[in-house]
Order: structure tokens, then sequence, then C-alpha cells
């Protein structure tokens, strides 16, 4: 019965966050985070495949979550939507590690999200897939992510229309993606 | 450190959340535009090339002719369903996926009332026809131009399997492709049909499955 109504709920936010609510989908997003992060974690253990490639699932599911919403059907509910795109990110992960075989995994409904723990991504790493982008784009990318600007802020410092720099961060975000999948193909 | 974007998970988030509200049309919607250029390119390509036999009039009127259509669409339909749905991670795909039973009981029903009717000794006379060729080259060049605009816009789907996903979308190219093809081949004996026809359309879904094998991936 909770369950039924969370997932009720994020079906609910997500159509808000559609309709463009940011904060909305910010909590979304964290609320997502943390049952795939549990998600992943119980795959990778019973799978006996460690810990190390958890939150690159995580992040890889919240990007394919955000680059392809519109593959989920809004009269749907999104929680297996969700599990469906993290399964296959789970999966690719563990293919990549050379696992051949893969316990299971359990259905997403069924995970409790775990509480948050500590980050292990440290940010000395973040130049490496970032840098490959375009200069006006990584400038983009740094700016909302790790300065936590708004889109607002960083067309008003770029000269640039809110628009054009939404498009370049959607962009951006689109060659992350594809340049991670090349790095871990 | 196991590859990754390399940057927090909340730092992430801020930038996803940033941008919440898609642009563009609607994924389903650039699916059927996209089904509807391929066709159309395939058909002016038809005209062109080979364009309908010249004695389509009177071959309308014969059963053989007409359910050679009703297999093609029987194939294309449910297949270009399929493929668009594919492209939904976590959708049900099972009744789309025996919808594909369809085409096949089609054939197979008409082959066997074939079989029924024809003496044997001409049964293989009818399969190898006179268009094998033809059938073998038209159906896959018809198919170029719906299954390049169809993995075109599924590279914006999910689908859980990218080979099974281009197979699929083989499929329907195939069927869009065999419906042309079908005006203008003067084979129309079943016989023929669930030969030629079905190898051409084997030889587009492997295509598509190789095509999204790499295309598809997400």
């Amino acid at each position: 019965m909770a369950e039924g109504q969370a997932e009720e709920e994020w079906a609910t936010k997500m159509r808000a966050a559609l309709a463009g609510d940011e904060a909305v989908y910010r909590q979304l997003l964290e609320e997502i985070a943390r049952s795939v992060r549990a998600m992943a974690r119980g795959a990778f253990s019973r799978a006996r495949a460690g810990d190390a490639d958890v939150e690159d699932v995580v992040q890889e599911t919240l990007l394919a979550i955000h680059l392809k919403r519109d593959t989920w059907d809004g009269g749907m509910k999104l929680a297996p939507w969700v599990g469906a795109i993290a399964r296959h990110k789970i999966i690719d992960a563990m293919r990549r590690r050379g696992a051949r075989q893969f316990a299971p995994i359990e259905d997403f409904e069924a995970v409790i999200p775990a509480p948050e723990p500590g980050d292990p991504h440290a940010l000395s790493d973040a130049e490496r897939l970032i840098a490959t982008l375009p200069a006006r784009q990584q400038d983009i990318v740094r700016s909302i992510s790790l300065q936590g600007q708004s889109i607002a802020a960083t067309a008003a410092r770029l000269s640039m229309s809110e628009g054009a720099v939404r498009v370049a961060l959607h962009r951006a975000l689109k060659s992350l993606a594809s340049a991670w999948r090349r790095v871990s193909a | 450190m196991a590859e990754g974007l390399g940057v927090k998970t909340s730092d992430l988030i801020a930038a996803l959340a940033a941008d919440p509200q898609p642009r563009g049309m609607a994924l389903s919607r650039r699916y059927v535009l996209a089904l509807a250029l391929g066709l159309t390119v395939s058909a002016c390509a038809f005209f062109v090339i080979v364009g309908p036999r010249h004695d389509i009039a009177h071959a309308l009127g014969t059963l053989r002719f007409d359910w050679k259509f009703v297999d093609t669409i029987a194939l294309a339909i449910p297949t270009a369903l399929l493929a668009r749905r594919l492209l939904r991670p976590g959708a049900g795909t099972a009744t789309l996926a025996i919808a594909l039973l369809v085409p096949v009981i089609a054939l197979g029903g008409s082959v066997a009332m074939e079989l029924m009717m024809v003496p044997s000794d001409l049964w293989m006379t009818k399969l190898v026809g006179t268009n094998a060729i033809h059938c073998l080259t038209l159906i896959p060049l018809l198919s170029i131009a719906p299954l390049a605009a169809l993995i075109f816009v599924m590279r914006a789907g999910a689908p859980a399997n990218p080979s099974v996903a281009g197979a699929v979308a083989g499929l329907a190219a195939a069927g869009l492709a065999a419906t042309l093809y079908a005006s203008n081949c003067t084979d129309d004996s079943p016989l023929f049909v669930a030969t030629w026809y079905t190898i051409a359309t084997a030889i587009v879904a492997g295509a598509g499955a190789i095509v999204g094998e790499r295309l598809l991936r997400w």
C-alpha cells in the first residue's frame, strides 16, 4: 500500500518535472538515486562484484533517465520504468567487468531506499570526461553542476539566451553519455 | 576507480535538474513521422525503378494477388507497433509479440490452401517462379529508407535489447517494402511468397539486428 503511494507520488513528480518544475525534478532525481543505489548495491553484492561500480551505475541511470525521459508513458507508473533502466545499466556494468552469470536482479519495487552514504566520487576526477567537451559546453556544465549556478545566471554571465544555455547543456549531457559509453565499451 | 562521469552524483543531479522540460516533438510522434517519410521515399523509388505490374487491374480481381497484401500488411503493422513499444523500458510487449503470429498464420494458411489446390508436380514450379532474384533485390532495396528512418528516431529510445529492436524495425521496413513490391511481382503463389518474400524479409531483419546492435545501444 505504502509502496503504491510512493509510486504514485513519483509519477506525479515526474509529470510536474516534465512541465518544467526544477525543484520537484531535483527532489525526484535524488529519491531515484537512493533507490537505484540500493538496488545496484544489492545486485552487485549478490553477484559478489564489490561496490566499486555502484555510483557509476547510479549516475549512468540518472543520465539515461534524463536523456530518455521521453520514453516514459505519462499514463504509467514511474517505478517500473526507472527499474528497467537501472537494471539495463546494472547488467551493462556487470558485463563490462566480465561477469558471465548474473544473479537475478531484485525487483525494483521491492527495494527500500537506503540512506544516502558519502559520495565516493572525488572531485579530483571531475575533469576526465567533461574535459572532452567543447569549451562552451564545459563552461556551462561546470557552472551549473559544480558551481550550482542557475541557468539564468549562467546565461547572463555568458551573454547567451536561457534557451541557448538549455540547448547547450542538453547537448553536453548527451555527449557525456556517449563519451561514457565509448570509455566503458 | 571505475569509469564514470567523474562528478559527484549530487552535482550531476544539479545539472540534470536545471533542464527538466524535454524539447521538441514527442518520440512516438517522431516515430510515426519517420515511418511515413521512409515509406514515401521508398514508394517514390518504387515507382521510378519498376512501378506496379501492367496487368494490375486484372490481377486485383484474383485472390492470390490480393492475399500477398494481406501477408505483407499483416507483417508491417504489428512489427511497426512492436518496434515502437520496444523503445519504452519496462513496457509490456507480450501482447504485441503475440501479434507477430498474425503474418505467420496468414502465410501458413495460404500455403496450406495452395498445397491442396495445386497438383504436387507444379509445386516446385510455383515456388521457384520467375522473379526470385527481383524479389531478393527489390525488397531489401526498398527497405533501406524506412529502416534508416526508423533506426534514426529509435536512437532516442531505450530498447532493452538493441539488436532485437533493430531486427523488429527491419521486419517492419521489410513489410512496407514487400507491400510495394507485391504490386509489381507477377508471382502470386503463396509458395513463392512464403519462400522468397520470407528470405528477403530475413535479410532485412538481419541487417536491422546488426545495425541496431551498433546504433541503438544506450
